[in-house]
């Protein structure tokens, strides 16, 4: 029964926690900017009006486009539940590690860029476009950085890199490590549609990426996507959270380690949440075509921990 | 030979002549031609299949299975097919593919009636599914050799099959060319082996690199590189490929790109693992540097096209290259003695073989369809074929994310093996090598994902959104039979992505075989659900896993549903046309501007040439008409193969000097090279 509860635990926190943390970020942003910005929970009301809204869907439409919402958060979510967030164990880690994560959301966002070329909008279209072309640049420096920490605990299995971590011979956030997880935060503002790569408040239909491709979901389809969305960042923060700072992960399932566990979670999410939006309120949004240049500087910058994981050995 | 495995083996090379046979005698009564020539396909696929199954799943303690076909005419020249486990498991490719293949052409080639000689074309497909699999089961270096040419001669014939267009009369003959080099470099080859070994069946070249020099060694390696992988289609050796399978009859590009470019992959694993011993460090670096470099470049150009088959071939390309990035790992670990990691590395890459032949086939079956239905292959006239043809849709969409290595199908399970390969190939050497495993498996990271994006343009303006044309509009679901042969390849793609263990189970005769290790056991867990690298430890990954969650957790949405959004309406409506007077296609994304970013962050590369002609009235802002041309050229065609072409037409022209019709010079020639010949007897 144990395991069975930790997965509905870890559910029930990917799926509570991403919109408050939507919240957060857009709340501290707007008090760096001297705005009030919304309520925290904005993004919960929010949830709740698109559920109870009637849709329309586009007549030229397919299947393909109902699909996508579902595909969308459950492949977040299921990303999710291999994460070790609060617990060392990730619930469902045998499942798949690192690269099973990676290849849940390459699959998500495969329908997405589809579900923005359904409706035969040519927003939609330059949606996916630009959605597939800065992830297929974003993915080596993504798995090379993974690659560095992998390397080092010997496994691809996120448990097993957290568990490593707390055995001997790990320095915390040593050269190479500090470099990948440079390269891996750039590569988080990218994957999770950030400011300098693409701007999560924008409706402007020129410089938007993911915004586009959702620009004819509207109902219960919309807050399916919204909150997928929301869940995948929120994987994608804990993966960088807990595999370059592991610590206090709970190892085992008492009470009181959970309870240690949380909190440690809260402050480490909290913390790389304060920098993203530090990052986006002092910086512009690139051109287009400067993006990949800053993704190929988080390649470079995962190239050298490799190379430093040789030479500091 | 009594065993049922060498029995079906017998038939169904009997099966395919007779097909053949059937081919060339109904030239006259097409209906008849094709159902027996394609259903005597598809039997001895069948037959084949079965042998490759039985003997694969009898385990490793089976000995090779030798028949001999027919008499032998001196004691040299025999006919004898063996089947041993590494011919098995490529007799298993081909045979899947074939049967799905056979299936579909029965309702395929019906478009071909009144137009093309039926006949001709079940003649010649079962010749060249005779010979490929001849090739696999060959005992020995003849008849290696003569069933390589058929299968050379019989695929030129099917490339120019529609030889009315000029594009496969020349696709034909480049094909042509390039597969007798190729056929060149192996003679040259195995003549290097005969000389050490000094008979010519496989059997007396096993383990033979220790009794060659080492230069002899490199040299052989170097040989059978640039011939097997002219075949394979390895980069910058590929430019046949792309031309050539896109002008095949689609039943007959699946089977190219599917199963004949794996006769290559084929032929590296038995030279490399099977007769040339242990391999230098060079070779596996060589070996991995090509098929890096073909997955990277194979998907780019990929990407830049809009006729949906070369985008398909170029694919192959790609996919060629995973491949050769497992077996060159695996060289790589044999060298530094870790005959572990060798055979997980060497499973990645045949396990992605198999997979690329599902996948490959299906997606070039959905290519036939929508071409027969739509009457051409450039993407742009197509779009909104999904409610046209809903059951090639899906199809194609499954192959689609079967070949972007998505889970949970069968592409990534075997891109995974080749991840986990490459990871822990890291510790195997403490020298600067080392950082050439994680380099390239960061290469394959582009590389699936660049995939993804150009299945992602190749699914979406062919099958999405409104029809781009009259022909796409007009478009119907294709026959029964077409479909069969693609349910059939699409099961495959699923239950090779859900039960890998299943496969690897199948795959432990042939690593004991080429290796000496059996890794099933080790790679399975949880009875068979979970697939590991190896340990627990190192990695683990469960597709069926990854489903079953899905499934669980889709209750969670459906729930809310019920809970909060009952009452509520679905409307359909217009796609939002900021204002104007609704949408038309020609404001829709084409598959030139969705590959537009990729064709400038490349831009390097691709060197794209592009013509706009404006006509307007009195703004810029505001054209009357518009011409937008773009083209992107090949650096290699342009760089490599137009000089060489030069060359050797210049080069021509003053030897033509020396045949100049004088009978005096001619006699001069032979006198001259008698006089040399006699020099070099003394």
């Amino acid at each position: 029964m144990k395991p069975f509860l930790l997965i509905v635990m870890q559910t029930a926190l990917l799926l509570l926690l991403a919109p408050l943390l939507s919240g957060l970020m857009k709340k501290w942003k707007a008090r760096l900017q001297n705005r009030r910005g919304p309520r925290l929970w904005q993004p919960y009301f929010d949830l709740l009006k698109f559920l109870r809204k009637d849709m329309v869907i586009s007549e030229h439409a397919s299947w393909i486009f109902s699909v996508t919402p579902y595909v969308l958060f459950l492949t977040a979510v299921s990303a999710g539940l291999m994460v070790p967030m609060v617990t060392a164990h990730a619930p469902l880690s045998l499942f798949g590690g690192a690269l099973g994560v990676v290849g849940l959301m390459a699959l998500g966002r495969f329908f997405l860029a589809l579900g923005g070329l359904d409706p035969a909008s040519a927003f939609g279209g330059m949606g996916s476009s630009r959605e597939m072309t800065l992830s297929a640049i974003a993915e080596p420096a993504m798995m090379l950085a993974i690659f560095t920490v992998a390397i080092t605990a010997g496994s691809t299995n996120l448990s097993q890199i957290v568990l490593a971590s707390q055995g001997p011979g790990w320095k915390f956030l040593d050269p190479s490590h500090a470099l990948a997880f440079a390269a891996m935060f750039i590569v988080l503002l990218a994957e999770t549609g950030r400011i300098p790569v693409d701007n999560p408040a924008t409706h402007l239909e020129l410089t938007m990426i993911h915004e586009a491709m959702l620009l004819e979901y509207s109902g219960r389809y919309l807050a399916l996507l919204e909150w997928g969305a929301s869940v995948k960042q929120l994987v994608l923060m804990t993966l960088v959270a807990n595999i370059f700072f592991p610590v206090g992960l709970a190892a085992n399932t008492t009470p009181a380690s959970i309870g240690f566990g949380l909190i440690y979670f809260v402050a480490k999410l909290t913390g790389i949440a304060g920098a993203v939006v530090l990052v986006e309120t002092t910086n512009a949004k690139l051109r287009l075509f400067r993006v990949p240049d800053l993704l190929s500087t988080a390649f470079i910058l995962a190239t050298l921990a490799l190379v430093s994981t040789f030479l500091f050995r | 030979m009594n065993a049922p495995p060498a029995t079906l083996l017998v038939a169904s090379l009997g099966g395919y002549v007779l097909g053949a046979v059937a081919g060339v005698s109904f030239l006259r009564r097409e209906k008849l031609a094709n159902v027996c020539s394609f259903g005597a396909a598809s039997l001895s696929a069948l037959s084949g299949l079965l042998a490759g199954l039985i003997f694969l799943a009898d385990g490793s303690g089976t000995p090779s299975l030798r028949s001999e076909l027919l008499p032998a005419l001196n004691p040299y020249i025999r006919f004898t097919v063996r089947l041993d486990p590494l011919g098995a498991f490529f007799l298993l490719i081909i045979s899947l593919l074939a049967f799905a293949l056979s299936a579909y052409s029965l309702g395929y080639v019906k478009g071909f009636f009144g137009r093309k000689n039926v006949g001709v074309l079940g003649a010649f497909f079962n010749a060249l599914l005779l010979a490929t699999t001849l090739v696999f089961v060959a005992d020995n270096i003849w008849l290696f050799l003569i069933a390589w040419e058929i299968m050379a001669l019989t695929a030129y014939c099917l490339v120019s099959f529609e030889h009315e267009h000029a594009e496969a009369r020349d696709a034909g003959v480049l094909y042509f060319i390039m597969s007798h080099i190729d056929a060149g470099c192996i003679i040259l080859g195995f003549l290097l082996l005969f000389q050490a070994s000094g008979d010519y069946s496989f059997d007396s070249l096993h383990g033979l690199g220790a009794k060659l020099s080492p230069g002899k060694r490199d040299a052989a390696f170097v040989l059978f590189l640039v011939g097997f992988g002219i075949k394979a289609g390895i980069v910058p050796l590929h430019i046949w490929l792309p031309a050539a399978h896109p002008v095949a009859p689609s039943n007959v590009s699946a089977l190219l790109s599917g199963a004949i470019i794996k006769t290559g992959i084929y032929g590296l694993t038995r030279v490399l693992f099977d007769f040339l011993g242990t391999p230098p460090l060079w070779w596996g670096v060589a070996v991995l540097a090509v098929g890096t470099l073909s997955a990277v470049l194979g998907v780019l150009y990929a990407l830049m096209e809009h006729d949906l088959k070369r985008l398909l071939a170029y694919h192959s390309i790609e996919n060629i290259g995973i491949i050769l990035m497992g077996l060159g790992a695996a060289l790589m670990f044999l060298h530094s003695g870790h005959p572990v990691l060798a055979t997980l590395a060497l499973i990645a890459g045949l396990y992605h073989t198999i997979n690329h032949a599902t996948f490959k086939g299906l997606l070039f079956l959905g290519a036939g369809a929508v071409l027969q239905a739509t009457h051409t292959r450039n993407m742009e006239e197509m779009g909104g074929l999904i409610k046209r043809m809903p059951q090639t849709a899906f199809f194609f969409l499954i192959g689609a994310v079967a070949i972007s290595a998505l889970p949970p199908l069968n592409g990534f399970v075997s891109e995974w093996l080749t991840y986990q390969a490459l990871l822990q190939g890291f510790g195997t050497t403490e020298s600067l090598w080392r950082l050439v495993f994680p380099l390239s498996g960061a290469m394959l990271a582009l590389t699936g994902a660049l995939a993804a994006a150009c299945f992602v343009k190749a699914f979406g303006i062919t099958f999405l959104a409104q029809p781009r044309s009259e022909h796409a509009a007009q478009a119907h679901e294709v026959a029964p039979a077409m479909r069969l042969g693609m349910a059939v390849l699409t099961a495959a793609c699923v239950l090779l992505g859900l039960f890998p263990t299943v496969l690897v189970r199948l795959m432990d005769p042939l690593t004991q075989q080429l290796t000496g290790q059996q890794l099933s056991t080790q790679l399975s867990l949880a009875d068979g659900l979970v697939l590991t690298s190896l340990t627990e430890k190192t990695g683990t990954i469960s597709t069926l896993g990854i489903v079953l969650m899905l499934v669980c957790l889709l209750p969670i949405p459906l729930a809310l549903w019920l809970v909060l959004a009952r009452g509520t309406k679905t409307r359909i409506g217009p796609t939002w046309d900021c204002g104007l007077r609704g949408l038309t296609p020609q404001m829709e994304y084409t598959a030139t501007g969705f590959s537009k970013p990729i064709r400038m962050i490349f831009k390097a590369l691709f060197q794209p040439r592009r013509d706009v002609q404006r006509e307007y009235d009195f703004s810029p802002y505001f054209a009357k008409k518009l011409r937008f041309e773009s083209h992107v050229e090949e650096v290699f065609v342009q760089r490599m193969y137009r000089p060489l072409r030069i060359l050797i037409l210049r080069v021509s022209r003053r030897v033509r000097a020396l045949q100049a019709g004088s009978i005096h010079a001619y006699l001069l020639y032979i006198f001259v090279t008698l006089l040399l010949l006699l020099l070099f007897a003394l």
